[in-house]
């Protein structure tokens, strides 16, 4: 993807452009909605025409053909393999079938834990938000996970959550296993309107990867109410390519996640 | 000496909906019939027979897809209150019962948003006022492994989520050590709806139903509730069930009541039917916004109309019918929603 890259794109063009090149052909995907949704069907459009990707409301292997906007839309089932039920998805990826799950996020610890329940206290909250939803099914049950998040600022990366939602590798290395989550499998990279991180092997603690052009390591650390891992070497994020910004339009025409 | 399974964590949220095996065996014995019963009648006789005060209530289909709206909308104007909703990614559904006042609880997997088109406005305003309060935390996933467990008739299904999550203490799911391998393993409670609603696209007089598109978790939720009402697009002959028995998603013997109601998920999606209409969906949800909008939006769609047919009437009846089936079947664009 490295010819024709542009030169003039919009943050939801990277952040999907750079989601979509973390997943491989012929491996699966439990997708939200959302970028994550766009980011995916980018990929089935370019690079990995058989990913198969599955909803949690039972669709596994469709071919998507514009952006659905609900995970239980019809079009999550377009001349797909089967048009199934949330048991027969959630069992999949319990037995081991799902290699990765594509999140949204809106706050997350230096562990890749999320909260999308609360703010303030459960009782009596300041902002009562959606819940798991398929969250923490996702997080729990597939292999590696990948979060996307428009707004990473100190307080949505955040030092303590109010409410831990969906589990990231919880308080570190093994705990995962310890708390009895399936083993081997946990968060793997986040990508923000900043760069694209990754988790520490010894200590599962979030490590920058990249930096977006333009982006500097001050800039990251500055938006971050916790310490992120930085590398010696951070090389910069390959900007969109004409062809990826073409298939975007194309998948969502009328702006609905990209913007008009 | 008495062998003994191993606790090692306990949720806190409180336990809804739960029976003993052997009660609700024991009810479903007396109370489901085995007989081959005509069930049809109408929307507001199904509600007034089956939908009572201070139920635990689940709604089929998924979001904003499939949804029996029309025993939605009934509900709300026969006023039913104090119900107990399985926020099984609940989404325009329980949003419109808390809005009107029907809900003082939920047991929360997915509410108070409505996926891409944001959060909700009357959810919230109710959850942060005190006025509905939520009861216990729970996954999507969790909660459809409690309805299957219920289907089932046992007491728990062990599962591998949840573990080490606010979500798990905020449940009334239970860790125990797994006998077999001794590692930590979730248990979820068994579920059992006072009443379950499905809105599906072909039913016969007894209640025996064809689902077209994902099944979503409705296989298992049809079968696990004490009362089940199916509104369908339209009431087939039971000949054409046994034509194409590997069909029938939900069996007459579960099913208390049959509704025929066509266009009955208005406004939410009727897989290869008619898509969501955005536009209405917008009116909600910007009327939602304050306590006397609300009021309004009810006013005109609910209380305003004598029933479902009149309601779509107002919302545009054949025309927009017939735009949105344009849409669910790629040969029109979705319509600016703003517009």
């Amino acid at each position: 993807m490295s010819q024709s890259l542009s030169s003039n794109y919009s943050l939801s063009e990277l952040l999907a452009c750079v989601a979509s090149r973390l997943l491989e052909d012929n491996k699966a995907v439990f997708v939200g909605t959302g970028l994550p949704m766009i980011s995916t069907m980018l990929a089935q459009r370019t690079h990995a025409p058989n990913i198969l990707i599955i909803f949690e409301a039972g669709g596994i292997g469709p071919q998507v053909p514009v952006l659905p906007i609900s995970v239980g839309d019809s079009r999550t089932f377009y001349r797909a393999m089967a048009a199934s039920s949330m048991h027969d998805v959630m069992s999949a990826a319990q037995a081991g079938f799902v290699d990765y799950a594509f999140l949204g996020a809106a706050a997350m610890d230096t562990y890749g834990n999320l909260n999308t329940t609360v703010i303030g206290d459960w009782e009596q909250p300041k902002v009562r938000l959606p819940g798991s939803g398929g969250a923490n099914d996702l997080g729990s049950l597939c292999w590696r996970t990948l979060y996307i998040m428009r707004n990473q600022s100190q307080r949505t990366f955040m030092k303590k959550l109010e409410f831990l939602t969906t589990p990231g590798w919880l308080t570190g290395n093994g705990a995962r296993e310890a708390a009895g989550l399936p083993a081997g499998c946990g968060p793997y990279r986040v990508i923000t309107q900043l760069g694209v991180y990754g988790f520490d092997e010894q200590t599962k603690r979030l490590t920058l990867l990249s930096l977006h052009p333009g982006v500097t390591v001050d800039e990251v650390q500055a938006n971050s109410d916790f310490e992120i891992l930085i590398p010696d070497e951070i090389p910069v994020t390959e900007p969109p390519s004409i062809t990826e910004q073409r298939i975007l339009r194309e998948i969502d025409p009328t702006g609905l996640v990209l913007g008009k | 000496m008495a062998k003994t399974i191993e606790i090692l964590a306990e949720g806190k949220g409180e336990l809804i909906g739960w029976h003993d095996p052997d009660d609700n065996r024991a009810w479903v014995r007396e109370h489901k019939s085995r007989g081959l019963i005509d069930k049809r009648m109408s929307v507001q006789q199904a509600v007034k027979r089956f939908v009572r005060d201070g139920d635990y209530m689940a709604i089929g289909g998924f979001g904003h897809v499939r949804v029996p709206m029309s025993i939605v909308y009934e509900i709300i104007r026969q006023q039913r209150r104090d119900l107990v909703m399985a926020g099984k990614t609940a989404v325009h559904d329980i949003d419109l019962l808390i809005g009107a006042g029907c809900v003082s609880k939920v047991e929360c997997a997915y509410s108070f948003g409505h996926e891409l088109r944001g959060l909700s406005p009357a959810g919230r305003r109710a959850v942060e006022s005190g006025q509905v309060k939520v009861a216990a935390e729970i996954s999507n996933g969790g909660y459809q492994w409690r309805f299957l467990a219920g289907m089932m008739g046992i007491p728990f299904i062990p599962t591998r989520n949840l573990a080490g999550t606010d979500t798990f203490e905020k449940s009334s799911a239970k860790q125990i050590r797994d006998p077999w391998s001794g590692k930590p393993v979730t248990l979820v409670p068994a579920a059992y709806p006072d009443v379950a609603l499905f809105h599906v696209p072909r039913c016969d007089q007894y209640g025996n139903a064809q689902i077209d598109g994902i099944l979503v978790e409705d296989f298992e939720l049809a079968r696990a509730a004490r009362r089940v009402i199916i509104t369908t697009e339209e009431i087939v002959d039971n000949d054409e069930i046994r034509r194409e028995p590997d069909r029938t998603a939900i069996p007459f013997y579960v099913v208390d009541a049959v509704c025929e109601v066509p266009y009955g998920a208005h406004p939410s999606l009727m897989p290869y039917q008619y898509y969501f209409d955005e536009k209405h969906i917008r009116e909600w949800l910007t009327l939602a916004k304050t306590v006397e909008g609300a009021q309004q939006y009810f006013e005109k769609y609910v209380f305003g109309v004598a029933d479902f047919e009149e309601y779509l009437e107002k919302v545009g009846g054949l025309r927009t019918m017939s735009q949105l089936k344009q849409v669910e079947n790629l040969r029109a664009p979705l319509p600016d929603s703003e517009s």
